[in-house]
């Protein structure tokens, strides 16, 4: 599924971003990233869905290789992706229904099958009446609903999403997170970047815990930081 | 294709305005080098026009027979160089003399002037040294008393021509570099306003050929628009000019026309080739 190898990501301004991550996501598993604002959640999901290339160690998904992989195999690893952002990322000038066909569209799905699909993946998300809408026309959860049916219709293996819920007020917040639940239960795999903590608490999911682009807590593993409390500082 | 040629549609559709601009940047861009390949043209024109008076007079030797002249003629007719031979007798020298210099028609006397043959040169076998070689060859036949071709007046239209092809090579390529420079910041700007499309596209999956065909085909179409409007531009000064200033100008030819246009939407598209090519290295 996804697997990360003791990778580590330094950038040339700002630096070590990750170091020696090592874990692994098991298929219609859902697992939080949680940690403070930049303790590497976000470099971690790039990584999985190949944004960014490790300066160490490496990432595997769906057996290919960040060592390896050629940009249109990245290309069509991501059409088995699915990718959600706190900032939505949908395309102003367009209506849900375009927004979500985009995706299709991009790949080459033949053009009978795009509208059935499309109104599949609107329903899937409650947003089956406002598939005319655009997305100024929408709240933010609805925003955030439109982004993940996009995700959403092409049946990925894996959802990778970073602060789905950071741009939402607090009911919003629980029907995405329901969303995503829902996602998970059909059987696919959730990798979810939050800094949320009540959705944590809410439910027995698996927590990666990061600080300083380090992992130091992974209930998968032992159940404890993996590193000391002093080595956290 | 279908999705490219759509998308490539609702990128004019969605930012007219811009759309407007980068085609009217390129039409500026390319009637900046239309004007100067119209004067280059025309200057070449005027150039070729003199250079048709470059010829030979072989001066002949009172008392050669006719037949001998008639047969050098056709002689020197059949030099790779000569494009075609005049025999001119004493009478008809006689004759043309009184004709372009009437003010001294009564000092020309009968025999005074000697028979010529002149020799008329093909195109590309006008400059001194041709000149030179055909005039040198003429004169080693036995009854050609005197070779003149106004030796100094073709090396300084040679110096002319010359001067005004190079400095039309340096203008032109200058003018083509400036032409490319500005289109490709325009298709640069056209690509970063759709910077966003192009991320999510990438992240939904689409490979970098999919995302480069719509800016491929929106540079045609708008390289292609622009050369039109270019000629238009074009065929309106060169009208403006001969109706005004009375100048008997030369337009460009089909030929001209088709390789303007074909010039403008290869610009267009490997300027978005480029263009769109340099954003997906960098993203």
């Amino acid at each position: 599924m996804i697997q990360f190898f003791n990778v580590s990501k330094e950038y040339p301004r700002t630096g070590l971003a990750l170091i020696d991550a090592t874990f692994r996501l098991h298929k219609g598993e859902f697992a939080f990233l949680t940690g403070p604002s930049g303790a590497g959640k976000s470099t971690i999901l790039r990584l999985a869905y190949f944004e960014d290339r490790p300066t160490r160690g490496e990432v595997r998904v769906s057996g290919i290789s960040s060592n390896e992989a050629s940009r249109t195999e990245i290309a069509k690893l991501r059409r088995k992706l699915g990718i959600v952002f706190q900032d939505f990322r949908l395309l102003e000038d367009r209506s849900a229904e375009a927004n979500v066909a985009f995706a299709l569209e991009v790949i080459g799905t033949r053009r009978d099958q795009i509208a059935p699909r499309v109104q599949r993946a609107l329903g899937q998300v409650g947003l089956g009446s406002k598939m005319k809408s655009f997305p100024r026309e929408l709240s933010g959860g609805e925003q955030q609903r439109v982004a993940i049916a996009r995700a959403l219709v092409n049946d990925p293996f894996v959802l990778v999403a970073d602060e789905p819920t950071g741009n939402l007020d607090e009911r919003a917040t629980r029907g995405v997170f329901q969303l995503l639940r829902d996602i998970n239960a059909s059987g696919t795999a959730v990798l979810m970047a939050t800094h949320n903590l009540d959705l944590v608490r809410r439910t027995d999911y698996r927590t990666i815990e990061m600080d300083h682009g380090r992992i130091v807590y992974d209930t998968a593993d032992t159940g404890r930081p993996v590193l000391a409390p002093e080595e956290l500082t | 294709m279908r999705i490219a040629f759509r998308d490539a549609l609702f990128a004019f559709r969605k930012a007219p305005l811009l759309s407007v601009l980068s085609v009217l940047t390129i039409a500026f861009s390319l009637f900046a080098f239309a004007l100067f390949g119209l004067v280059a043209i025309n200057i070449r024109n005027a150039l070729e026009g003199v250079e048709e008076r470059v010829e030979i007079r072989a001066f002949i030797t009172d008392g050669t027979s006719t037949e001998e002249i008639a047969a050098a003629a056709s002689e020197i007719a059949r030099y790779a160089e000569v494009q075609g031979t005049t025999v001119i007798t004493q009478a008809q020298a006689l004759e043309r003399a009184r004709r372009e210099l009437g003010e001294f028609r009564d000092v020309f006397e009968e025999g005074v002037l000697p028979a010529s043959i002149d020799v008329r040169l093909r195109p590309g076998a006008r400059d001194p040294r041709s000149v030179r070689a055909v005039a040198s060859r003429i004169a080693t036949i036995t009854f050609v008393d005197d070779v003149r071709y106004g030796e100094e007046w073709i090396t300084q239209l040679h110096k002319l021509r010359n001067i005004a092809g190079a400095t039309g090579i340096a203008l032109g390529l200058a003018f083509a570099t400036v032409a490319v420079i500005i289109i490709g910041a325009t298709i640069r700007m056209t690509v970063l306003a759709r910077a966003r499309e192009i991320m999510i596209m990438r992240l939904v999956g689409a490979t970098d050929g999919f995302v480069r065909r719509p800016f491929l085909i929106e540079g045609f179409m708008k390289g292609v628009l622009g050369g039109v409007v270019a000629l238009a531009f074009t065929w309106l000064a060169a009208a403006t000019l001969q109706r005004y200033l009375n100048f008997d100008a030369i337009f460009f030819d089909s030929r001209l026309v088709t390789f303007g246009l074909a010039g403008g939407a290869l610009i267009g598209f490997f300027g978005s080739a480029f263009a769109v090519g340099r954003h997906l290295k960098q993203v």
